[in-house]
């Protein structure tokens, strides 16, 4: 297919039944719990239509739109990486009969996932969980299972959130790469309709089977223009500009102690973030003590067990695990994956319990550059 | 015997000290001194008139618990220096110092030293930087010791 | 789809033989279950053991690497799984996954004099290390191996430090934190054996493991004594689980210690160490 073309409102959901059709779990948002979260769809009725979000540190309020957008909002307390790297996942399972032990790798529920709606911030994410959990010497099987079957509908965000910085990060809003279909929502004199471009051939192969036509140079024109404006409307902002340096050299600065004393280390922001990774295994027998099991769960750097060695925790205090977290996203990421592990979403900001907000603490550090903690 | 500034000039706690103050040191020599495996070089509280270069040899710096077993704080070997009693009053031995295995040492007076040295203010300043740096050497030593690293239950964090 | 091996799976062997070194260490000599040969590793580096039902932990090999038919570890029971594992008998079966991590860097040290100093139980992962050394004693210079025990009861692998202790091509130095009148030898901390080592600080190897502290200590020992930082090696230790780069516990600023360590040019690590809470 050539050049971009027009989805009409009204065919969405033809879309979504090919998606079906295909054998795809499509994964989109959804309104549940007074957030828009992620989850299986099964027609447009299941979209938040004519909601949106507002958003700032500490803040999640869902809201009514004045008109019908079906993407007319941000991000939730949801990324993809439930499903992609589940919150809790069986790795193995194990017997143990006569004196030998037999370990086999637990099958993988095999989900093929199609995301509809997936942001430009959220396609980078993936992106760097690619380099993290896929691209590695050792992939991980799991993620790698559903990685491989995914198929992704991008959608181009019509609206930036209060907490989103994208712009700063370089991941966003425009989703350039990265996805089998792309669409952009235009609204206005009637109209209702999603400009698409195909991104991938499997991407085309389903397309042709949704109906649409050409886009006209004015349509195009629109689309374009809604992602302009929300370029502009960033509700934060970080200076990237020597970042991983200008942190490294601030290890010590006093900064990391009036985080401490607002941060309840409660670990929220790496449970929320797109990109944080870290897991822990629990190894678990039944009653007979013949089957043993390992399981792995999403685990949280501000944790005091996280970096647990005998005699105590690396990082017993907690500006030393906020400067962890932090550090790791903003600065010795690059070192370990050629890229920062923050991609701008704004999640850790809104849902700090306290406020918190990375795009301010980074302000801070800047903004004394080289002050040092009075404190050893 | 006598005791002459060649007898000096190889030992690690001299080394590279000028020819003049290594032969001033020489004149407050006591001679050299062989202790057999377990003989005591010093005994805590006794008094501190010499001090002693060691030349080769285990020298074990001890005290004595409750129960008369011997604790020991450090060992000094050949090349070291030991015992800085001598230095200031009441020149008294502060921990006994007992041979591990058999040990040779070069003796000097601490008397005649503090003399040489009340003479010779250059020589009591050398003298001086050279027993602080042994000093410091041996408390920053301490000071690791007293973390006791090995221990496997430590205090938990 | 690809078929990849997964990591996560350990593979069985059996305990051929185990025993206590000292009251709180032992080692233990493993084979594969299905008779095949060990995979190779090098000196430094650490397999996860898995005790059915309780658990996984890191350990060191402190066997010899050129030895393919049997796999040797040296642990200290101070956690769960240590406990599990040491309380194993002859005969059990335990889960075996690596080896992981970087190595000394042995083969570099060919030509030159080798310092190795190691505290408590950092002798096990050295010891590999050492019996390398010996195996090809003519390709090293001059090699000093500095043992620091916390008690004369605590000195791991006694017998064998005896053994090198007698060779007239190795300057072994044993010293004990904590001592009586019957103990013959060396009291005070290892760091201090540093300067009495016989080597040539321009062309040397020195490879250090033990607690951080000695490690950083016997560091800064070696650069007074005209050791550049490049040519110090240490061993980290961090909470290591996944082995491979993929759980996040083991991070050391941009460092994953399980598989850019656990043994790191000094150079490399120097200014984090000082930092504390890294």
């Amino acid at each position: 297919m050539d050049g971009e073309a027009i989805l009409e409102y009204t065919d969405l959901s033809q879309l979504l039944s090919v998606l079906h059709g295909y054998g795809y779990t499509v994964i989109g948002p959804t309104l549940r719990d007074g957030a828009i979260v992620y989850d299986e769809v099964e027609t447009l009725a299941d979209f938040p239509v004519g909601y949106t979000d507002v958003q700032d540190a500490g803040t999640y309020r869902v809201a009514r739109r004045t008109d019908d957008a079906v993407f007319g909002y941000t991000v939730g307390p949801h990324s993809y990486k439930q499903f992609l790297h589940p919150a809790v996942v069986s790795l193995w399972e194990a017997t143990r009969t006569d004196g030998e032990m037999t370990i086999r790798t637990t099958p993988a529920p095999g989900a093929k996932y199609a995301f509809l709606g997936a942001r430009s911030c959220e396609l980078h994410a993936l992106a760097v969980q690619d380099r993290v959990l896929y691209q590695g010497a050792y992939p991980d099987p799991v993620y790698a299972a559903v990685r491989e079957s995914l198929f992704i509908v991008a959608v181009n965000c019509a609206h930036a959130g209060g907490t989103c910085f994208c712009v700063s990060m370089g991941t966003g809003p425009h989703a350039t790469s990265g996805f089998d279909l792309s669409l952009t929502e235009v609204q206005g004199e009637g109209a209702h309709y999603f400009v698409v471009e195909v991104g991938s051939e499997r991407g085309g192969e389903i397309f042709r089977q949704v109906p649409h036509r050409a886009a006209n140079a004015d349509e195009s024109a629109a689309a374009e223009r809604v992602v302009a404006e929300v370029a502009g409307q960033m509700g934060r902002t970080l200076d990237t500009d020597d970042l991983r340096d200008m942190l490294y050299r601030n290890l010590e600065h006093p900064r990391w102690e009036e985080i401490e004393r607002r941060c309840l280390s409660c670990g929220n922001c790496t449970l929320v973030c797109p990109t944080c990774f870290c897991t822990t295994v629990n190894d678990v027998t039944d009653l007979s003590g013949q089957h043993a099991e390992r399981v792995r769960t999403w685990d949280s750097c501000f944790t005091a067990d996280f970096s647990y060695i005998h005699g105590g925790s690396v990082r017993a205090s907690v500006r030393s695990r906020y400067r962890q977290w932090m550090t790791h996203k903003l600065a010795s990421w690059i070192d370990q994956f050629g890229t920062a592990g923050c991609v701008g979403c704004g999640r850790c900001v809104t849902w700090c319990p306290v406020g918190i907000d990375i795009t301010e603490e980074v302000r801070g550090i800047r903004l004394t550059d080289g002050a040092l903690s009075g404190q050893p | 015997m006598d005791v002459s500034p060649t007898d000096l000039v190889g030992h690690g706690f001299l080394k590279g000290m000028a020819g003049e103050q290594l032969a001033a040191l020489a004149t407050c020599g006591a001679g050299y001194r062989s202790y057999a495996e377990g003989e005591f070089i010093c005994r805590e509280g006794a008094n501190a008139d010499e001090f002693h270069l060691i030349e080769h040899g285990l020298v074990a710096l001890e005290t004595t618990a409750a129960d008369r077993r011997s604790l020991v704080m450090v060992t000094l070997e050949g090349g070291e220096v030991l015992g800085w009693s001598w230095m200031f009053p009441p020149y008294r031995w502060y921990f006994d110092a007992r041979a591990v295995a058999a040990t040779r040492t070069l003796a000097l007076n601490g008397a005649l030293v503090r003399a040489a040295c009340q003479n010779d203010p250059q020589l009591g300043y050398e003298l001086t930087r050279r027993i602080a740096r042994v000093v410091i050497e041996r408390l920053q030593a301490t000071r690791l010791h007293a973390l006791d690293l090995y221990n496997t239950h430590p205090p938990r964090k | 789809m690809i078929e990849r091996t997964d990591p996560w799976i350990p593979e069985s062997y059996h305990i051929v033989k185990t025993w206590r070194e000292i009251p709180d260490t032992f080692t233990m000599e493993l084979k594969p279950t299905d008779g095949r040969e060990i995979p190779r590793f090098a000196s430094g580096q650490f397999n996860m053991l898995y005790v059915f039902g309780v658990g996984e932990i890191p350990v060191s090999i402190s066997g010899d690497p050129s030895q393919r038919g049997i796999l040797t570890h040296t642990t200290r029971a101070v956690g769960a799984v240590s406990r599990a594992l040491c309380d194993l008998k002859e005969g059990a079966v335990v889960g075996v996954r690596g080896p992981y991590g970087s190595h000394w860097p042995v083969a570099e040290a060919m030509g030159k004099d080798v310092v190795i100093a190691a505290g408590g139980l950092g002798l096990a992962p050295l010891r590999s290390a050492v019996r390398e050394i010996v195996a090809a004693r003519e390709r090293f210079g001059k090699v000093s191996v500095l043992y620091g025990a916390r008690t004369v009861e605590d000195i791991l692998f006694r017998r064998e430090l005896e053994g090198w202790r007698a060779r007239f091509d190795l300057d072994v130095y044993v010293t004990v934190d904590h001592a009586d009148a019957a103990w013959r030898g060396s009291v005070g901390v290892v760091t201090r054996f540093v300067a009495r080592a016989a080597f040539n600080p321009e062309q040397v190897v020195a490879m250090v493991c033990g607690p951080e502290v000695m490690m950083r200590y016997t560091a800064r020992e070696l650069e007074k004594c005209g050791v550049v930082d490049d040519a110090i090696y240490l061993s980290m230790e961090r909470n290591m689980k996944c082995a491979v780069g993929l759980c996040g516990h083991c991070q050391f600023q941009q460092f994953f210690v399980c598989k850019d360590g656990p043994v790191f040019a000094y150079h490399r690590v120097k200014s984090l160490l000082a930092k504390g809470e890294i």
